[in-house]
């Protein structure tokens, strides 16, 4: 039996299963037929609102909307700079945060109480009002030596603020490395120090990295909030040109070039996730 | 009379409330293998990371070659160049390759130049086989690759002791092998080893002494062929008998 089963070999691999489009056409319309249906009736209530013709004047408005855009446009690279820079800051701040708190060496007891008390403090105020006690509140102190302007101290609330949230996800990657791992460290005469730079972060950052993404897709949209104190992003630059035209239209340029800069980067964050399970996954295979 | 290379005298160990180990002794000497035996909870894995102070006992003292481990002529690292210790989970650092997790020690904490370290690590690694992995992760590597891996990371430093943990309890039946073949090869070799296993056939093949411990007491030890053969406490031979109907002696 087991000999004529050699004999014979194995039947051959299966074929390579395509896209079943017949399959596939049915629900794909059901889907779509709904999807369209869902949003025709809500585009046709909007659309046969009473005011509708004076809305879309208002915000829709295609001239306004070429009218503003070059500077919105312009505040939005403001924007992108800002972002950019405050998240290097963030990065970096909050992992000197989740270290200190991380690590168990006595001597570190009063420092990681401080760290516990910035996160607590920095958690529980809300942004908008850090921005605005900072970016008004510090530039009149006229501190010698350091910048004056809104945006420097907004953008220095904006990393105080948000460093506490990502001191507290690196934290969480800190906690999953297995002990065992700090275990094999130390019984190889690292100090804590050592441990926690060679054996313990490598794996903590890779942990955190979905986490962290979408960290990255909200600041890049509460960097708006510097607009309140002044900074002429694309919030502001298209509250400036509402406010001399009394056409909205160009705030409806901002979210659009906002959901332009979010969205791929929502994208990049689901992959790097999949990845990272994909991943995982095989590890444990 | 030579000094023991391990001396363990009255050490007693607490985790918050509860007693581990109770006024345990036990002494190894150069070049001797210890087993120690037991049912889980029992406190030998306590005691063995006692030894190379990854856990710090409570009471009593523990002599490396006759000074105490928490001597301050150990320095910050001595203890853990002089006693190598293997992982039941192998414990590699998954983010760095073979000959980097072997090399990590000597590199960062004895200050050996890399290039010398990775000569010493192709040379430990081919001793068991593995010089051609020595750039693959270790997740890339069966289970009784990685733990070859880890006796190698031990060995790297020359220890004059080594502290296995279950070495072999995680891996497949068919690795087992492989990784208790290395172990005879370094009793030949002389070192000085101290061994928790359920490998109770292999204990009794490898060991010079085997040490039963029982709610954190060593209740019985002696030459192997007294504790398999002819073991004096009721206990030892019910968790002989157990062991046996389960099919490990």
């Amino acid at each position: 039996m087991s000999m004529d089963k050699a004999r014979r070999g194995p039947p051959p691999p299966p074929p390579k299963r395509g896209f079943d489009w017949r399959a596939a056409a049915l629900p794909s319309a059901i889907s779509a037929i709904s999807v369209l249906i869902v949003f025709g009736a809500l585009g046709w209530a909007i659309t046969s609102a009473e005011q509708w013709p004076r809305i879309k004047l208002q915000f829709f408005n295609l001239d306004a909307m070429v009218a503003a855009f070059p500077r919105v446009l312009q505040g939005f690279w403001i924007n992108i700079q800002v972002w950019l820079t405050v998240l290097a800051a963030i990065l970096l701040w909050s992992l000197v945060l989740a270290v200190i708190r991380a690590l168990r060496a006595p001597w570190f007891a009063p420092f990681r109480l401080m760290v516990v008390l910035y996160i607590d403090i920095f958690r529980g105020v809300p942004v908008l009002l850090l921005v605005l006690l900072f970016g008004f509140g510090v530039p009149a102190l006229n501190l010698p030596g350091l910048p004056n302007s809104g945006l420097f101290w907004g953008g220095v609330a904006m990393v105080l603020s948000y460093s506490a949230y990502v001191a507290e996800i690196y934290r969480s990657g800190i906690d999953a490395v297995h002990e065992g791992q700090r275990a094999a460290a130390k019984s190889l005469g690292l100090s804590e120090w050592q441990t926690m730079v060679h054996a313990i972060l490598p794996q903590a950052l890779r942990n955190v990295v979905p986490a962290l993404m979408n960290i990255v897709v909200a600041l890049q949209k509460d960097v708006a909030l510097l607009s309140v104190i002044g900074v002429r992003d694309a919030v502001r630059e298209a509250q400036i040109y509402t406010a001399t035209t009394f056409n909205y239209s160009s705030l409806i340029v901002a979210a659009g070039l906002f959901l332009l800069a979010t969205i791929p980067m929502a994208r990049l964050a689901d992959y790097l996730t999949r990845r990272d399970r994909a991943r995982r996954l095989q590890i444990t295979a | 009379m030579t000094t023991p290379r391990i001396q363990i005298d009255e050490v007693t160990k607490y985790f918050g409330d509860k007693l581990v180990l109770d006024r345990v002794s036990l002494s190894v000497n150069p070049h001797e293998v210890t087993c120690l035996i037991g049912a889980s909870g029992s406190g030998k894995s306590t005691l063995l990371r006692c030894v190379n102070r990854l856990v710090e006992h409570d009471y009593g003292t523990i002599r490396l070659d006759g000074v105490p481990v928490d001597d301050p002529s150990f320095g910050k690292t001595g203890l853990q160049r002089r006693a190598g210790i293997v992982f039941q989970s192998y414990n590699l650092f998954p983010h760095m390759s073979v000959l980097d997790n072997i090399t990590l020690a000597p590199r960062k904490v004895h200050g050996t130049p890399r290039a010398e370290a990775e000569d010493r690590g192709r040379e430990v690694l081919a001793r068991f086989a593995m010089d051609r992995f020595a750039q693959a992760y270790p997740e890339q590597l069966s289970g009784g690759q990685q733990q070859r891996v880890a006796i190698a990371r031990a060995l790297m430093t020359k220890p004059d002791v080594l502290l296995l943990d279950e070495i072999t309890a995680a891996l497949d039946p068919e690795l087992v092998g492989e990784v208790l073949a290395i172990i005879r090869g370094l009793k030949d070799e002389g070192m000085t080893m101290m061994i928790v296993t359920h490998e109770m056939a292999f204990a009794r093949e490898v060991a010079d002494r085997v040490a039963f411990l029982d709610g954190g007491l060593i209740l019985e030890d002696g030459p192997p062929e007294q504790i398999f053969g002819a073991p004096q406490e009721a206990r030892t031979r019910a968790f002989l008998q157990r062991i046996i109907s389960a099919g490990r002696l």
